[in-house]
């Protein structure tokens, strides 16, 4: 069902399964270091990677590995120290863990909001908000106001205002970490159909292994301090899997067996 | 649901996969339905309480409050009976207010004093506004000029009539000139805070979205600042009322309108003090008018569409 794979990124680069192979990456990332300050500890070191476009790929590992710092570098957010990040399409959404609406609007002027920094046309907003509301099906709490919405209601608002940029891309960081299980579980089932529907290239990052495995058609483990790719899953078959289905719990054994070492030589 | 699989698998990890199946296999419409009923055990039923209710609630209890106080008032001085110069009774207070009323000083006061107040408020909205903004954008500026401010907050603006007598006489901009000194800083420093407050979670997603900088400034930024502005721009009133009043107190004559200070040191001349606590009793009535009819609802509105309600159950 996996196929575990040699941890040298820059091979997988090279015979990458993909769809399509003769496609240029739509995230490539070469080398890429990282540290704050001048002096300050190494953040991440020679991390190497392309992702397809279209691909859904989990970066997992523990707190304070660098995953976060690696999305904010691909977002534009922060500089790299070495090395480069290419992102094809030029820029790309970026959801985060608190959904981060702007509470003096409501849900639909939320979206609307991002198509406006888009420029999509005054006129054309407010049918575009809808439709995208309807995606994460929303579409009847458009008047509501953040406040007045659950805590994954706001999750999907803020996903539907990511769909808003219409960019190729989106990165997600832990977006989920903060929802109780059972609303984690459906909106798992929403991305992945999101994701299905809109065949965006997605980079998520959660230090839920079952989540990671649950989603991902690659699941990379960085092992921290610093931050490198320690190993990557390939998962195959294209159906949607459920969480609690017996080969995401195999999968997750595995990536928690040997998450466990890495943290373990921290210990040290 | 599809019934919980996570038994058979770890019991049989490798052949059981059948058991679970894919989730597409189900129609889209399922997880429509379930997220909508999800959504509904989710919601927060509402709560809002009818205006009436709460103006009531509102309004009752410092109304009985009042005419406690009052009651207490009037026995004591038909008990007590004090000298009337010295302790005038709430009738006594009433006559004054009718006595200024009758002959038209009170509207005269009243509307001079609401006016000077108003427009030196305004004028203090337009300088510190730009102000606060220069402050909490330019670094420089507000490591230099930002305690200085906060020092002048602290300064009773009282301090600068003698001042100001001597640069415009007796006429109005020495009023104006004292409104300034106290209700600037108020406002200038309440901006500063409410932007200092935005969340940075906010302007990220702001530049996230694609927002340049005069973009972030006006569609994140500043609204996410309003309810501090606002805080700010309530306090800038109270030091526009507090110094108006007190500059009128002390610069009387010249150009100088009568206001609701002139009255009161005019009657403290006269040794009335039924007018003296009468006219008392009238600034502070305007202070709380303008604060029911102008700030408050602002607030609550401010506050409601953010769900910040103050002392709501949400």
């Amino acid at each position: 069902m996996t196929t575990q794979t040699d941890t040298r990124p820059d091979i997988h680069a090279a015979r990458s399964p993909a769809i399509h192979p003769a496609t240029p990456p739509a995230i490539r990332i070469d080398a890429l270091g990282k540290r704050f300050g001048a002096d300050g500890p190494l953040v991440l070191d020679d991390v190497t990677l392309s992702i397809q476009p279209g691909e859904f790929v989990c970066l997992l590992g523990a707190s304070g590995c660098g995953k976060s710092t690696l999305l904010n570098i691909i977002a534009g957010l922060d500089r790299p120290s070495t090395g480069t990040v290419t992102v094809a399409s030029g820029s790309a959404a970026v959801m985060f863990q608190d959904a981060a609406l702007f509470p003096w609007l409501t849900a639909g002027r939320n979206v609307e909001l991002a198509l406006k920094l888009r420029g999509v046309p005054r006129e054309k907003r407010r049918g575009k908000a809808l439709e995208l509301l309807d995606v994460v099906n929303l579409a009847d709490a458009a008047s509501k106001r953040p406040h007045e919405l659950s805590g994954g209601m706001r999750q999907r608002v803020a996903l539907a205002r990511s769909l808003a940029q219409d960019r190729k891309v989106l990165l997600m960081d832990e977006p989920f970490a903060a929802l109780d299980a059972i609303t984690r579980d459906l909106l798992h089932e929403e991305l992945e159909r999101v994701w299905r529907e809109t065949g965006r290239t997605i980079v998520f990052v959660t230090h839920n292994v079952r989540e990671a495995a649950r989603l991902g058609q690659r699941v990379l483990l960085m092992s921290s301090r610093p931050g490198r790719i320690a190993n990557e899953w390939r998962l195959a078959g294209d159906e949607p899997r459920r969480i609690e289905s017996p080969e995401v719990s195999r999968l997750s054994i595995e990536i928690t067996e040997q998450l466990r070492r890495e943290i373990r030589r921290n210990a040290a | 649901m599809q019934p919980d699989t996570s038994t058979a698998a770890l019991a049989a990890p490798s052949g059981a996969v059948s058991d679970s199946p894919p989730a597409d296999a189900r129609p889209a419409d399922d997880l429509r339905t379930l997220e909508s009923g999800l959504d509904a055990l989710q919601a927060i039923p509402g709560t809002e309480k009818g205006s009436l209710r709460r103006i009531l609630e509102g309004v009752l209890p410092p109304v009985f409050l009042l005419l406690g106080l009052v009651a207490a008032w009037q026995l004591y001085v038909a008990i007590a009976r004090p000298r009337p110069d010295l302790v005038p009774g709430p009738l006594d207070v009433l006559g004054a207010i009718g006595a200024a009323w009758a002959d038209g000083r009170l509207q005269l006061a009243v509307l001079t004093s609401l006016e000077r107040g108003g427009v030196g408020f305004l004028i203090a909205v337009a300088i510190g506004t730009p102000l606060g903004l220069l402050l909490a954008e330019c670094r420089p500026l507000r490591l230099a000029l930002g305690p200085l401010l906060s020092g002048l907050q602290v300064l009773p603006s009282v301090a600068w009539v003698p001042a100001a007598i001597i640069w415009f006489g007796l006429s109005d901009a020495t009023v104006y000139f004292v409104v300034l000194m106290g209700a600037v800083p108020s406002i200038a420093n309440g901006l500063v805070s409410g932007i200092d407050q935005v969340p940075p979670q906010l302007r990220r997603v702001g530049t996230v979205l694609g927002a340049g900088r005069i973009q972030l400034a006006t569609l994140v930024v500043l609204p996410a600042a309003l309810p501090g502005y606002f805080s700010g721009l309530k306090q800038g009133w109270a030091f526009s009322w507090r110094s108006l009043m007190a500059a009128e107190i002390i610069a009387m004559g010249g150009t100088i309108g009568f206001g609701l200070g002139s009255m009161l040191q005019q009657s403290r001349e006269l040794a009335d003090l039924g007018s003296v606590l009468a006219t008392i009793l009238l600034i502070l009535g305007v202070g709380i008018l303008v604060e029911l009819t102008v700030f408050a609802p602002v607030e609550r509105r401010l506050l409601r569409r953010r769900g910040l309600t103050p002392g709501g159950i949400r």
